[in-house]
């Protein structure tokens, strides 16, 4: 870790305060701050126009089932300070909501459209939650760990059988 | 109320449609020839990669990196590949690293010419497409001595590449950049670039400021048409990028204002030049004999830990996010494209042009479905 | 007025009429006979021009193109014909079945009409109207009327969009195209097109082309109104493959679908041979026309496609060097610069007679 990234460590420690419950050196030049949900909107807002901080860039964002909760990580970047940080809020598995970073990155509509799509997470204050890439019916989320793959969709059968008629489930997987 | 007035027209554009962006749909809201709005309806192409990805070993998801994006194969396999090994902390041969790069750049030339055509295409001139697929031909035949295969290259393996070069491969590579870059794109711009039809369709056509780009988090060709010289190879160093010496094209307002559609299409033509210069830097500066591949067992495992890495593909920025649990599959893999991000504009961009200026617009931006789907 | 109708009359009715022939089939025959041969041979060009382009583009695009069928592919086009005939006349339920059938015999039949005045070199020409300039230009409007057509009728917002942007292109760019031959008209102060040609000489500065520098612009001008009214590239907005999927075409398909393709082929044709005839001389080996000999008449037929052909290779040969021009900046290059250039152009070659009497400007070199 070089001396710089223990600078930006602590200005983020400092700028961002009781919101960032920790503040780590991850990997490849980034920096992984975990935030409570609740401040999140804040501590994006911080980190994009604070002094000195300027992550104003949105490169990624996503969302992940940890498998006793759910989260949804932004990765920014800096071109001043040309750090990397990542930004994750742990979300409730029950109802999974989060508020939209619409009004501080334009780009993230579709993504957090994907997000929501792909795990459920809702974002508040979103202009046109609905579903991306899968049909508008679809049901369930599937990127969940728990996703139980449908039987049947518009009426076709989803199963394949094997040689002697027995179903294969699509949730095993051959390897 | 009057007793006339006019009705907007509610066209359907797409899934087929021949263009060859792939499956894309757009619903347009016009009011005769100009547009009120663009909606686009992805999700013809979603296969679930990311899904997939939880379920198979590390090393056997490459191939499906290659379906990402299958006309720059070889950029997502590389941008994997990196990802995984800097979780693992595993090295990589330094003949490998220069074999890495020369399949990336010939594949960003492979990928741009598509690219361009493509738009050149939709713009209604069918011959510098055929052209240029013409010398994507001999990139597909280089690629095919290096891998064995034409489209999917699937060379990249974590910690090297999967076999080394054959015989013949580099004076062929050498004279293919000879070929391009001092005979083939003199021709190519003399006779469909500088053509002042292709201006007046182009310039001042899509503008995009470069605080929209980044706003709507545009990388890659798109950004830098608008003038940002951003170029991850440069500016956010991976693999041995650094040791080459290459300019980065930047969108002037050539023929038009900064950030217009031919803005973006010229950075991608002088990108293939670019191209040209590092490959033969790396093949001149390649180790004659050396490993290719670090040994490794086939169904290793990564430590537990979180990741982030992004190259620079011919579309734009590629990202893996890459959540690992410490076992012998990933536990999450995120892949970000750079036409997903392109995508996202393009209902901005499109209030007020005309259909024929969003064909031209949608060219520019280089998208393909795969990308956008995954 | 001399007319190959009238004279196939005349023929026939020494040979025929006192055996019985009633004098109504002779008539009709006498008409008949003519209008067949040329759209044959119309036909049969259209044909040729499709298998040239299909050679001529693969040549541009470093292809073959077809060499399978017959020697170095020439039975492409008839075997093209053939299968177009035979498949499956696919009317959609819901257009309106009326206009769907008839607008693509409007569009031929509009397109070939032409024909019936060009002067294919000494005395094959069907008929030598002494309204042949203005017949040509009437008649070929009547392709808006089958464009829209088609267009309406599909019931289909495409090719309604397609339709429209035909005829709103065709109807501008007619008036380019009518003033650059009005201009020629005061040149010869006649429309009969065999005047127009044995007005001209056999040698180049004896054609209208180089008669002023004004009738040169307005030989350019002409040529690329024309290629505005085929809808070929650089303006086939209206059926722009990649943008509109074929435009007002879209719902044919079998030998109605043949037809529009066999109308735009043929109108190439027949433009480059109008603009061979008023501008070039088409035919003219300094002889008369009707009284030369059979071998004189075939050359002056040969002189005609030697210059005529040329015109429809560029044809091709524009439309797959440039993209093409989006339907806002067509229409402002036609009122915005070709309008007023061959006003411009009219007024000036007025001038240009009145100054300097009848002569052209080589000519007059030449005489020297």
């Amino acid at each position: 870790m070089t001396v710089q990234q223990t600078d930006i460590i602590k200005a983020i420690k400092d700028r961002l305060g009781a919101a960032a419950q920790s503040v780590e050196e991850m990997k490849n030049n980034d920096i992984m701050v975990v935030v409570e949900k609740d401040s999140l909107v804040q501590a994006m807002h911080t980190l994009k126009t604070g002094e000195g901080l300027r992550f104003t860039t949105l490169m990624n964002q996503l969302g992940a089932d940890y498998r006793d909760s759910l989260a949804v990580i932004y990765n920014l970047y800096s071109p001043t300070l040309r750090q990397k940080v990542t930004v994750k809020a742990f979300l409730d598995r029950e109802q999974p909501e989060v508020h939209s970073l619409e009004n501080l990155f334009r780009g993230i509509n579709w993504y957090e459209r994907e997000t929501y799509d792909m795990l459920g997470i809702r974002f508040a204050g979103h202009n046109n939650l609905k579903r991306l890439l899968l049909p508008e019916d679809w049901s369930g989320f599937p990127l969940r760990k728990d996703y139980v793959y449908p039987e049947s969709y518009g009426g076709i059968e989803t199963g394949r059988t094997d040689l002697l008629d027995n179903p294969i489930s699509a949730g095993k997987s051959h390897v | 109320m009057s007793k006339y007035s006019t009705q907007e027209m509610v066209l359907n554009m797409g899934p087929h449609h021949p263009s060859t962006h792939g499956v894309l749909r757009f619903i347009l809201q016009t009011d005769g020839e100009m547009m009120v709005k663009a909606t686009p309806d992805i999700g013809f192409l979603h296969r679930g990669i990311e899904k997939i990805a939880e379920r198979v070993p590390w090393q056997a998801f490459m191939p499906y990196t290659d379906r990402i994006d299958y006309l720059a194969s070889l950029n997502c396999n590389l941008g994997y590949a990196l990802a995984v090994e800097r979780l693992a902390g595993i090295s990589v041969p330094e003949k490998a690293e220069y074999l890495r790069v020369i399949g990336a750049e010939l594949t960003r030339i492979g990928s741009h010419f598509i690219g361009a055509g493509a738009m050149l295409l939709d713009l209604g001139a069918v011959t510098p497409f055929v052209h240029a697929l013409r010398e994507r031909e001999t990139f597909n035949d280089l690629i095919e001595m290096l891998c064995g295969a034409r489209l999917t290259h699937n060379y990249v393996r974590i910690g090297g590449v999967s076999q080394d070069l054959p015989a013949g491969f580099k004076e062929k590579c050498l004279g293919f950049v000879d070929h391009l870059e001092y005979e083939f794109l003199d021709e190519f711009n003399d006779m469909i670039s500088y053509n002042t039809i292709l201006i007046n369709r182009l310039a001042n056509v899509g503008v995009i400021s470069a605080e929209e780009a980044e706003d709507y988090t545009l990388t890659g060709p798109n950004l830098r048409g608008s003038g940002v010289a951003f170029d991850l190879r440069r500016d956010d160093s991976y693999s041995i990028y650094d040791r080459f010496d290459f300019d980065v094209p930047v969108g002037s307002g050539k023929f038009g204002v900064l950030g217009d559609s031919y803005d973006r299409y010229w950075v991608r033509i002088e990108e293939i030049v670019q191209s040209c210069r590092v490959i033969r830097q790396a093949l001149k500066q390649m180790p004659e004999s050396g490993e290719v591949r670090t040994k490794l067992p086939k169904l290793f495992t990564v430590p537990a830990g979180e990741i982030y890495v992004r190259t620079e593909a011919p579309r734009g920025e590629l990202g893996y996010y890459i959540i690992s649990d410490g076992g012998k599959n990933p536990f999450r893999v995120k892949i970000r494209t750079g036409s997903f991000s392109a995508m996202t504009i393009i209902e901005h961009l499109s209030q007020g042009v005309m259909v024929a200026d969003l064909v031209a617009i949608i060219g520019s931006l280089d998208v393909v479905a795969p990308e956008i789907d995954r | 007025m001399y007319s190959a109708a009238n004279q196939i009359y005349i023929f026939l009715h020494d040979k025929l009429a006192g055996h019985g022939v009633p004098e109504s089939a002779i008539i009709i025959a006498s008409y008949a006979i003519p209008c067949a041969i040329v759209l044959g041979i119309i036909s049969g060009i259209a044909g040729m021009l499709t298998y040239l382009e299909r050679k001529i583009s693969a040549d541009i695009q470093n292809r073959v193109g077809p060499n399978r069928v017959g020697p170095f592919g020439l039975l492409q086009f008839p075997v093209d014909g053939i299968k177009l005939l035979l498949k499956e006349d696919i009317i959609p339920d819901a257009v309106d079945k009326k206009l769907f059938k008839l607008a693509p015999y409007l569009v031929f039949t509009s397109t070939v009409l032409a024909s019936m005045v060009i002067p294919f070199g000494g005395s094959f020409i069907v008929a030598d109207l002494n309204i042949g300039l203005i017949f040509i230009i009437v008649v070929s409007s009547l392709l808006v009327v089958g464009f829209l057509m088609s267009g309406w009728a599909s019931n289909n917002k495409w090719a309604l969009l397609g339709g429209i942007r035909s005829a709103a292109q065709i109807i501008s760019y007619e008036i380019p195209t009518a003033l650059s031959l009005l201009t020629i008209i005061l040149i010869t102060g006649t429309f009969s097109m065999q005047e127009i040609v044995m007005a001209q000489g056999p040698w180049p500065w004896q054609w209208f082309i180089f008669h002023n520098p004004f009738t040169f612009i307005t030989f350019f001008i002409f040529f690329i109104s024309s290629l505005a009214e085929m809808n070929r590239t650089p303006f086939d907005f209206p059926e722009a493959e990649s943008e509109l999927v074929s435009g007002y075409n879209v719902e044919y398909s079998g030998m109605r679908f043949a037809l529009f393709f066999a109308a735009e082929f043929s109108s190439i044709f027949i433009t480059a041979s109008l603009a061979t005839a008023v501008f070039l001389g088409g035919g003219n080996i300094g002889m008369h026309p009707y009284e030369s000999g059979l071998g004189w008449q075939l050359l002056m037929v040969g002189v005609f496609f030697a210059k005529a052909v040329p015109l429809c290779l560029v044809t091709i040969w524009v439309r797959w060097t440039l993209p093409r021009l989006r339907i806002d900046q067509m229409m402002s290059m036609c009122w915005k610069y070709f309008i007023p250039i061959s006003f411009v152009c009219l007024v000036m070659t007025a001038v240009w007679m009145l100054a300097l009497g009848g002569d052209g400007m080589l000519w007059r070199m030449a005489q020297r």
